[in-house]
């Protein structure tokens, strides 16, 4: 059974909750209330659906493959939400929250970014909203998704590089948490998914279930046999399960697998995690025997993270999704695959759905599975080009 | 000692307690005995030992660094507890252990409480757990003999404030700024009009950290408090001390100036 929403200690069955410093929970309760109360004004959700409609581009298309169902044997429909206004799923949340922001008069946005989608659609939003900026990326990221810092510069957005730990996603957001601590009074921190202290895995979700909600009236009835999304922190992936759990088909999340599950160098906190505290949140994550946080590994900067949301950990022990991983590899000969037969290059995170097909293509053979196309590829271009040797 | 008399013992004193914060296992286990040692010299009534944690939500580049050489120079928990438990063999003041909530959990609240009694620990602090979170941390240390400590923020509600002190801490931790651990020029703008809410719902002791980085700002933080917490100020040192008997010299001469800015001036506010 899914929860609505989650209990009065912000918990998904055991997980999820509240662990955050002192100072920022006030905020928290004040997010909260905003949130219950922005999503009972009518004109709230009138802005929010304008907004998503004339300036993000919702609906997005779900669309039918031919080559590459062709090609695997399994019939293939992609939720498009790469054609997005600025490339992902990720605007979803960021014109949600710049909204609710709004309402509660703070000027100031902060955010972290993995792969810069997040961190570009949060710089979108404060132009938008006529908000200051500031995004915090760290200088493993900043490296491989370079475009990204570029646009989120162009768009009046302070990008600050984050040298602790691996210099990437997980850094970030801690990072991004630090200055909230500092700066709560003027400031709404957007967090990037389905993570964090409670309210932010319910809010992202609920801001995100549009693509789950949309897939389902695009179907006009007809039931899938799987739907599919890669999971980092899993907003794409709670965005598009949440509306679909319980209504037949199969759900399945892809984690990054990186060098190999055996090799200790991934991202799949569900597939090889255990339950403990990270960014405020009790969830699946990567540790040692001591609970200090290990490093997460992936070829794509988006699933870098060795957290999940804790919906998705709710999600897995009852069994409501399961969770499986796909190599770097794999993930960059999804990309390949999805780009040859149907002239779409993918970002490198949902690139790991179409391996994971291409991978299990016997016991799919013949299956309808919908797949979400959380973001394009153009951020990977180079990243992708420097890892062959082309550049 | 446990921190209910120590707090006692000052208050009747006419001063508050100083309470000087530093990583277990920086720059080595037995080093930074040693260095617990120089700030008892330098007239410590208690400590805060850190048990190093690799993604400190609530902490600066200091700490930060602090934990991350900590952990580089072999400071498991179990490391950290023992050296806890010699600083308090060896010194014979309360201590306080501070981390974070996830090794505790790893480990489990009771065995990680269980080890914390052994080794003589009066107090657990956790820096990423709200009151909201804290009933079964306040159980498993209640079952050890550990007291609690819950934090009051500047933002913190008089209704939170209520639910922080039916909880039933040892002592509050006043967050003495608006950030995570660090120096900070100026003293808190904060800490006397919190003193003055906390004062108002309860008798339980009030110590205020965060940011408290000079002698004259823990001079008037100990104006309306049972105790000052200095932290980064001091790990700054040892990071920054060439060898073990540099930093302990440098503790030993910085620990003095903050020992000595705990007396109450007349006329200031009193705890009640
Ligand atoms: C295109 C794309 N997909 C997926 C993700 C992973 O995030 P989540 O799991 O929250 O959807 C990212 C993150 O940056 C992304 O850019």
């Amino acid at each position: 059974m899914t929860m609505d929403r989650p209990d009065q200690r912000g918990r998904f069955g055991e997980y999820g909750g509240r662990f955050a410093p002192e100072t920022l929970m006030p905020a928290l309760a004040e997010l909260e209330g905003a949130f219950e109360e922005a999503r009972r004004d009518p004109s709230f959700r009138a802005r929010l659906d304008g907004l998503l409609a004339d300036y993000a581009g919702r609906p997005t298309p779900l669309y039918e493959t031919e080559r590459l169902s062709e090609e695997l044997g399994i019939r293939v429909l992609l939720k498009r939400e790469d054609l997005l206004h600025t490339g992902a799923h990720k605007i979803n949340n960021t014109i949600g929250q710049g909204l609710l922001a709004q309402r509660m008069g703070k000027p100031r946005l902060i955010a972290e970014t993995g792969a810069g989608q997040h961190g570009v659609a949060t710089a979108t939003a404060a132009a938008l909203f006529g908000m200051e900026c500031a995004v915090y990326m760290g200088t493993v990221d900043i490296e491989r998704q370079a475009l990204n810092v570029d646009r989120m510069e162009m768009l009046g957005a302070t990008v600050i590089p984050v040298t602790s730990g691996a210099g990437t996603l997980k850094d970030a957001v801690s990072a991004a948490m630090r200055d909230w601590v500092a700066t709560v009074a003027g400031t709404h921190y957007i967090i990037g998914s389905v993570v964090g202290p409670h309210p932010f895995p319910w809010i992202v979700r609920e801001f995100q279930r549009v693509i789950g909600e949309e897939t389902i009236a695009q179907l006009a009835g007809r039931v899938p046999d799987v739907v599919a999304a890669c999971v980092g922190g899993g907003s794409n992936a709670m965005g598009m399960f949440y509306p679909f759990a319980g209504t037949g088909p199969d759900l399945v999340g892809v984690e990054a697998g990186g060098r190999g599950i055996a090799s200790g160098e991934h991202g799949a906190s569900l597939v090889a995690g255990t339950p403990g505290v990270l960014h405020g949140a009790f969830t699946y994550l990567l540790q040692d025997e001591e609970g200090q946080i290990r490093e997460a590994h992936s070829v794509s900067a988006g699933l870098d993270y060795p957290g999940v949301g804790p919906e998705h950990s709710y999600f897995h022990d009852a069994g409501i999704a399961r969770y499986v991983s796909v190599t770097d590899d794999e993930a960059l000969g999804g990309l390949d695959l999805l780009a040859r037969t149907e002239g779409i290059i993918p970002a490198l995170e949902p690139a790991h759905v179409i391996a994971w097909l291409a991978r299990e293509r016997a016991e799919l053979a013949g299956k309808t599975v919908v797949v979400c196309l959380s973001g394009r590829g153009d951020k990977d271009v180079e990243h992708v080009a420097r890892i062959r040797g082309r550049k | 000692m446990s921190f209910p008399a120590l707090f006692e013992r000052t208050r009747a004193a006419g001063r508050a307690a100083f309470l000087p914060y530093l990583m277990a296992g920086l720059p080595g286990p037995d080093a930074s005995v040693e260095l617990f040692g120089a700030l008892d010299e330098a007239g410590a009534d208690g400590f805060e030992i850190g048990l190093p944690y690799a993604d400190p939500l609530m902490d600066g580049p200091v700490i930060q660094a602090a934990g991350a050489a900590a952990i580089g120079a072999g400071t498991t928990i179990d490391v950290g507890l023992r050296v806890a438990g010699e600083v308090v063999a060896r010194f014979g003041k309360p201590c306080a252990v501070m981390t974070y909530a996830n090794p505790i959990l790893r480990l489990g609240i009771d065995r990680f409480c269980g080890r914390a009694a052994d080794a003589g620990v009066s107090a657990l602090i956790v820096a990423d757990l709200p009151v909201d979170e804290a009933a079964p941390f306040v159980a498993g240390a209640a079952r050890r003999g550990i007291g609690m400590v819950l934090f009051a923020a500047p933002t913190t509600s008089d209704a939170r404030l209520q639910a922080v002190v039916e909880a039933g801490p040892v002592f509050i931790y006043g967050v003495a700024e608006m950030g995570v651990t660090g120096e900070r020029a100026a003293a808190s703008e904060w800490a006397a009009g919190m003193a003055a809410r906390v004062r108002a719902v309860t008798g339980l002791p009030l110590a205020f950290g965060v940011g408290i980085a000079t002698p004259q700002a823990a001079a008037e933080a100990a104006a309306v408090a049972d105790g000052v917490i200095v932290g980064t100020a001091l790990v700054r040192r040892v990071l920054e001390a060439p060898n073990p008997a540099a930093a302990a010299r440098s503790l030993r001469e910085a620990g003095a100036a903050f020992a000595a800015s705990m007396m109450r001036r007349p006329g200031a506010s009193q705890p009640v």
